[in-house]
């Protein structure tokens, strides 16, 4: 099938504004969006930039904006938008060149909350720290977050608030303050707690409708925020 | 960023928070309105009885039925959001509690634009 590409491009070397360039393709309605997006690039025009490493919806490389929403390109298929796509790059983020976005900010937010374990006491028994299944099950679903940053993106206030942690980071503190093993709770606890924490999210739910990996995103939130009101 | 908000295809939670903002604004902004008026009487009743036919207009009314409406969709959509807030599964049923907020919102709206476009009406 044939589909027209809209692409919003910009080389801050050469652009004073983003422009859109057309790109016609034929593609396999089973192709992915991404697949379309390297023919573009083999093909048409290799100065088009995005990202992209695993293809598979595991390294959360190529998050971008299809049709007006976050989604990984990797894992969209052409016949699920017809033949008329528009591709943008992640909003509330500089751009660095065409669709390729600057998410430093995005990973010092990650880093504010220690996404590591906290535990400086020898491990119980034998090398292993133990849990049962259902401590496990409490954070399960954080656990599968990919940091591709479509959460972040797709949330309004982290458009206007340069300072909001953002779902991303909320949703990788609540992987380790719900963990048995883990003891850092409190500090992380202290940082979503502040003006930029968990109570700027208004439980708008683009993050958990945007998430490629299907996490219930606002859920981790309010979960936080219920933690912070009674203390469980 | 305002442009920001065109460039997101807003998902139905996206729009009921936009238009909680939106009818939370407009609430605030006739109640800075209605403390300068209250205020007024302290100038005597006069005062504040000459200046009633501002309440009166038209446009006025118009501007009070969309009041209504606000009141009406952001303390429905309120309940909405403490639901989703304190009520642990509140999140898994975000969007029927937005039909339901719709719902509610409907039933109180109809009656109430009713009668205050009817008097409009009768006023004409």
């Amino acid at each position: 099938m044939q589909v027209q590409f809209r692409i919003e491009r910009f080389n801050p070397d050469q652009d004073t504004k983003p422009w859109f360039g057309e790109y016609t393709v034929d593609v396999e309605p089973t192709d992915r969006v991404l697949d379309a997006l390297n023919l573009i690039k083999w093909r048409q025009d290799g100065t088009l930039t995005f990202r992209r490493s695993c293809a598979h919806g595991v390294c959360g490389s190529d998050a971008m904006r299809i049709n007006g929403r976050n989604r990984l390109a990797c894992k969209e298929l052409v016949r699920d938008y017809g033949s008329k796509i528009t591709i943008e790059p992640m909003l509330g983020f500089r751009v660095i060149k065409d669709l390729v976005v600057d998410m430093e900010d995005f990973f010092a937010s990650y880093r504010t909350l220690q996404p590591y374990l906290v535990n400086d006491e020898p491990p119980g028994v034998g090398r292993e720290r133990l849990q049962t299944p259902e401590e496990r099950e409490i954070f399960d679903d954080t656990t599968k977050c990919i940091m591709c940053g479509a959460c972040t993106t797709a949330c309004p206030i982290t458009w206007t608030n340069e300072d909001f942690l953002g779902p991303a980071a909320i949703v990788n503190a609540h992987r380790f303050i719900y963990d048995s093993r883990d003891h850092g709770a409190n500090e992380r606890l202290d940082v979503l707690n502040s003006k930029s924490g968990v109570w700027r999210c208004r439980t708008i739910f683009n993050c958990t409708e945007a998430c490629p990996r299907g996490i219930e995103v606002t859920r981790a939130i309010e979960q936080i925020k219920r933690t912070l009101l009674t203390g469980e | 960023m305002v442009s920001s908000y065109r460039g997101y295809r807003a998902p139905q939670g996206m729009l009921s928070w936009a238009l909680h903002r939106l009818t939370g604004l407009g609430v605030l902004l006739f109640l800075f309105l209605h403390i300068i008026d209250i205020f007024l009487v302290g100038y005597g009743p006069e005062l504040f009885d000459d200046l009633l036919f501002i309440y009166h207009h038209p446009a006025f009314v118009v501007g009070q039925i969309a009041l209504i409406a606000s009141v009406y969709y952001h303390a429905a959509n309120g309940i909405r959001i403490i639901l989703v807030d304190f009520w642990s599964n509140g999140y898994k049923y975000e969007r029927q509690l937005f039909y339901g907020a719709m719902t509610v919102f409907f039933i109180a709206f109809i009656p109430t634009a009713t009668i205050m476009i009817m008097a409009l009406l009768d006023e004409l």
